[in-house]
């Protein structure tokens, strides 16, 4: 590589100022995250600050159809704002959204000073959404580092804690170990193709289906795969979720869980679609091995568990193994399902860890199996919601998480998947098992069967948030509404998937 | 429409038993009683209205349909519709739900509320599978059973019920996951073959398939209705869900849930693999003897008295599994009148069983005994219903069990013969049953209180319909008839292949019927499921 060759393949950083139309759900982002920043500066009380989070991600959120007018997508080589990244950073941002509003009674039980947090709350979404829309390396890496600098901060928010310090710690040497590994798979990847354009990858991986397969550009997208594994937290590079589930705060879990994973599941979807052209590739099979795996390992694993940010840890390793089923599958119908999927699992996610969060007290997070005995005595409406919210994890029918589970069955045998299917289903079958452990305690066994008394009456003593109620009343509502009638979110993704490339 | 109110209103039904309930417990009983007497009456009005409808051959065998676009963009339609046979299991289903609520009365005192909305809206589902012609339906509904009917066991239930309701849950489930695996592959190939994405069944009807192909989709069908039936090597799952279940939920299983998979043999495995299906025959066949056999050897073995019903299900199931192979007129009408016999006289010995646990706080025949001196009420009755289920003529089993082996004869003698074998076998349970817990020594330490007179009309009311089935079942045949005859001429024993894009299944002209001549008139490929895949089909 000669210098001039480095020079040509750097993007042109020229904004033209109709390409700010274009931006302007990433700037909503940036503006409201200085403004929640500052206006924490003036003492302001809590809950103008979360009002003014929530008012810049509906404002973000509002400025999507004014974004979509411009035909021209691309903003310089470094960003595209197409209908399928816009939809994602609604989507991230609606999610967002809702971790505001679950954290806010967390929050207000700690008694702590909350302001900052919104703004990283804010920051990392816009990493989420710079990610989304990237095209390039760089734009990838900067929007990657965003986010996972904002919640390394995030997680050990509430000081007062050794734990949350434990799992930022954690997450940030493992986070930073794979961004090295993503930084030389990028170098080795440049080396080969002479580009840094994600596209170019794309191409290059589908071209290279047999002979043009060189070792350097095999290796390179072998160490992606390996920082975009990490960030999707599947088997093998899922060793740090268990740990950062358990150890964060639980409306920052939610929001690892939801926010991170999925901003990386769509820009995966949108370059790496095109693997499934080439089946038994090696990149191809690399993938279908880590679905597999992350479905065995994750159900089965989840078994053991008697911690339930610990046991949502492992069944979300196995749902990422679903949605690479689906990710697998050729055609457009695969981006349908795996999207589809991925709102359910956003939905069904941020409901159970809002619910996680609803019965947390100041000491500790209620996340010992325990302290669900005989809830629904207690609290019918929040069991019989975390009950709801649990079927559709297992992809019982009435549920958003049944119809994702049958959109993924049809893709798969669309593509005749038939062996990651039947691992499918009967990993998920143990997945069943292991939701119905948290609903037989919630509404089989009594509280005084639980070994400690004390954490139960803690859990009792906790009152839940108007807040945190509201985004349940929505994600139930939500839940129902697409498990019994998912025509119109189908076909709103139908338009978006058809101009994907 | 009258469809759709009949899926309907046990829903509704439900909701409003769950609110009566948080104010007044005996609120809930009432509500759902008046709801499942309602629905029963409406049904009955409707077969009689329709009554004259069976016995025209050209009219089609369907008597209402409502066929609604749900989810277009994949195929999906809310399309329901009543044969004959579809009727029969609806009408069972509001009378057996009707005796659930009579029956748990005074069995049920925590959450009744909860309890009857639970009940409700397991009946809700399977008033819905029984009549759903749209494969995503039947299947939602058949999965959406799950919850209400494991809640039913896990809450409600006897010692172990966690345990049960686990196991029953997970085997279903694993079960209907296969099956759903083959519904998408079908709707798959289907639409490869012809363009046309769809779930409906009567289009579904005409793809057609590799032997192999339909093998291995038979076999996922195969997978959950076996699973529901139980058949022998997958029954695990039943002694434990019926013994722990109350016995409104003992009753909804024995009566209506295993049913689910003989029906989902008859209307959907056989007639869309037929081939497969035939030629596997033997296979199954051996299946349903041993579990005659089986069953009725482990019923024998049984100290609890609730676990030796449900193995004698295990061993009646195993004719119902028997006749649908044997595929010919007489044994399917045997079928459907076992399925329907059984529901009433196992239904009955588990409600018989439920009231002595309620009174003797056990269910050990060890511990019983001549317990006919203290209940003559309750030992009649429970002779009558195991005088049924062994056999007896006069009593519907009797003429079931007769038909399935008469059709059984000209396909299989062995399995005939052997089945008869079972029919001795069932004697022996039978009245080994009546001779442990109501004759022999007194056992002085039970008190054992006779039946009220509520609990007497609600056997009687049980015992009625087997006593006019087994002296005059003509008016059932009559009513199935038009429907099996369908679903035989679709599926023809003798392995001949049926000409390419035959429909002879169809429905009235209101539902649609054009599409259907459309997918008819479409040239169909001899052998498509092994074509390359086209990427990026839909």
């Amino acid at each position: 590589m000669n210098a001039a060759n480095f020079v040509t393949s750097m993007p042109i950083v020229a904004v033209a100022v109709h390409d700010v139309v274009t931006l302007l759900p990433i700037i909503a982002l940036i503006v409201s995250a200085v403004v929640v920043m500052l206006a924490g500066t003036f003492h302001t009380s809590h809950r103008l600050t979360v009002g003014l989070t929530l008012a810049g991600l509906f404002w973000t959120v509002a400025m999507i159809p004014i974004a979509q007018i411009r035909h021209d997508h691309q903003v310089t080589a470094l960003l595209l704002l197409d209908d399928w990244a816009l939809f994602f950073i609604g989507l991230l941002a609606l999610t967002t959204a809702g971790v505001v509003l679950i954290s806010y009674g967390y929050l207000a039980r700690r008694e702590e000073h909350p302001h900052d947090y919104y703004t990283l709350l804010l920051l990392a979404t816009l990493g989420a959404a710079v990610l989304v829309a990237s095209t390039h390396f760089a734009s990838f890496f900067l929007g990657l580092e965003i986010l996972s600098v904002s919640l390394y901060t995030l997680i050990a928010y509430p000081r007062l804690r050794a734990d949350f310090i434990e799992a930022a710690v954690k997450y940030l040497v493992l986070a930073a170990a794979t961004a090295a590994f993503l930084l030389f798979g990028m170098a080795l990847v440049y080396a080969e193709l002479g580009t840094m354009s994600l596209s170019a990858l794309a191409a290059a991986h589908v071209t290279g289906g047999g002979a043009a397969e060189t070792s350097l550009l095999v290796g390179g997208l072998a160490l992606i795969i390996v920082g975009i594994g990490f960030k999707l937290g599947v088997v093998p590079f899922h060793m740090w979720t268990p740990d950062i589930y358990q150890g964060a705060p639980a409306p920052v879990t939610a929001f690892v869980a939801t926010v991170s994973k999925g901003a990386m599941v769509a820009l995966l979807l949108r370059y790496f679609r095109q693997v499934s052209l080439s089946p038994h590739g090696t990149v191809w099979l690399l993938f279908a091995v880590i679905a597999a795996a992350s479905m065995i390992a994750g159900n089965l694993l989840a078994l053991l568990q008697s911690n339930v940010k610990r046991l949502l840890a492992y069944s979300s390793i196995a749902h990422l193994g679903y949605i690479l089923v689906a990710f697998l599958a050729v055609g457009r119908s695969a981006a349908v399902a795996v999207s589809f999927y991925l709102v359910a699992y956003f939905l069904t996610t941020l409901g159970a860890f809002g619910i996680v969060s609803e019965l947390s007290g100041p000491e500790a997070d209620a996340d010992d199996i325990d302290d669900y005995r005989g809830l629904a005595a207690r609290r019918p409406l929040l069991s019989a919601t975390f009950a709801l919210l649990l079927f559709s994890l297992a992809g019982i029918p009435l549920t958003a998480g049944f119809l994702g589970k049958f959109l993924v069955v049809a893709t798969g045998a669309n593509s005749r998947l038939w062996w990651l299917l039947v691992v499918l289903v009967a990993s998920s079958t143990v997945g069943l098992y292991y939701y119905t452990r948290i609903v037989v305690a919630m509404y089989v066994q009594r509280p005084q069967d639980a070994p400690t008394t004390s954490r139960l009456l803690r859990v009792e003593a906790v009152v839940g948030s108007r807040a945190g109620g509201s985004v349940l009343v929505v994600v139930v509502g939500l839940v129902l509404f697409l498990g019994i009638y998912p025509a119109p979110l189908l076909r709103l993704l139908g338009h978006i998937v058809a101009n994907l490339p | 429409m009258i469809l759709v109110a009949l899926i309907a209103w046990p829903f509704i039904a439900g909701i409003a038993a769950w609110l009566a309930g948080r104010r007044r417990p005996e609120l809930a009983r009432w509500v759902s009683a008046l709801a499942m007497a309602a629905g029963l009456v409406a049904v009955i009005v409707e077969w009689i209205a329709k009554a004259p409808d069976f016995s025209l051959t050209g009219h089609g065998p369907f008597v209402a349909s409502v066929h609604v676009a749900w989810v277009p963009q994949l195929g999906i339609s809310f399309f329901v519709a009543a044969d004959g046979l579809s009727l029969v299991m609806v009408t069972l289903c509001y009378a057996l739900g009707l005796l659930a609520v009579l029956s748990s009365w005074h069995e049920v005192t925590e959450r009744v509320g909860f309890f009857h909305f639970m009940l409700l809206w397991t009946i809700a589902a399977l008033v819905g599978v029984f009549t759903a012609l749209d494969l995503f339906l039947f299947y939602f509904l058949f999965e959406m059973m799950l919850v209400p009917m494991y809640f039913l066991i896990a809450l409600w239930g006897h010692e172990r019920r966690v345990y049960a309701a686990v196991k029953f849950f997970l085997f279903t489930q694993i079960g209907g996951l296969f099956m759903l695996i083959s519904i998408v592959a079908l709707y798959v190939i289907h639409g490869r073959q012809t363009g046309v994405y769809t779930f409906d069944y009567l289009q579904l009807l005409g793809t057609h398939l590799s032997l192999a192909a339909a093998t291995w989709l038979m076999l996922g069908f195969f997978a959950a209705f076996a699973v529901k039936l139980p058949a022998v090597p997958l029954h695990t799952w039943l002694p434990d869900a019926h013994t722990q279940a109350p016995t409104a939920g003992s009753l909804v299983l024995a009566g209506l849930l295993i049913k689910i998979g003989a029906y989902g043999m008859i209307r959907f495995m056989v007639p869309l693999f037929p081939q497969a299906a035939f030629r596997a025959a033997p296979v199954f066949m051996g299946l349903a003897v041993l579990g005659i056999l089986y069953g009725a050897v482990l019923a024998f073995a049984q100290h609890d008295l609730k676990r030796m019903v449900a193995y004698t299900s295990v061993s009646h199931m195993g004719f119902v599994l028997l006749a649908i192979f044997a595929w010919n007129t007489l044994a399917l009408q045997g079928a459907v009148l076992e399925i329907v016999c059984h529901a009433f006289s196992t239904g009955a010995l588990f409600a018989i069983v439920g009231l002595m646990q309620d009174r003797l706080h056990t269910r050990d025949m060890d511990k019983m005994g001549g317990l006919w001196l203290a209940a003559p009420g309750m030992g009649a009755f429970a002779l009558i219903f195991a005088l049924a289920s062994l056999g007896l003529p006069t009593l519907g089993n009797f003429v079931a069990e007769f038909l399935i082996l008469l059709g059984t004869w000209p396909v299989s003698e062995p399995a005939a013969v052997l089945g008869a074998v079972g029919l001795v076998a069932a004697t022996i349970y039978a009245l080994w049953l009546v001779q442990r817990v109501f004759q022999g020594r007194e056992t002085p330490a039970l008190a054992l209180p006779d039946l009220t007179v509520r609990e007497g009309v609600m056997l009687a009311a049980m015992a009625a319909p087997l006593l006019w089935l087994g002296l005059y079942p003509q008016p059932l045949f009559n009513a199935v008839r038009p429907g099996l005859a369908a679903l035989q001429q679709r599926a023809v024993r003798a392995p001949t292949p049926t000409a390419p894009g035959a429909i002879l299944l169809s429905p009235p002209a209101a539902s649609g019927s054009s599409t259907l001549n459309a997918a008819a008139a479409q040239p169909v490929a001899t052998d498509t499921s092994d074509a390359p895949a086209p990427g990026g089909a839909q």
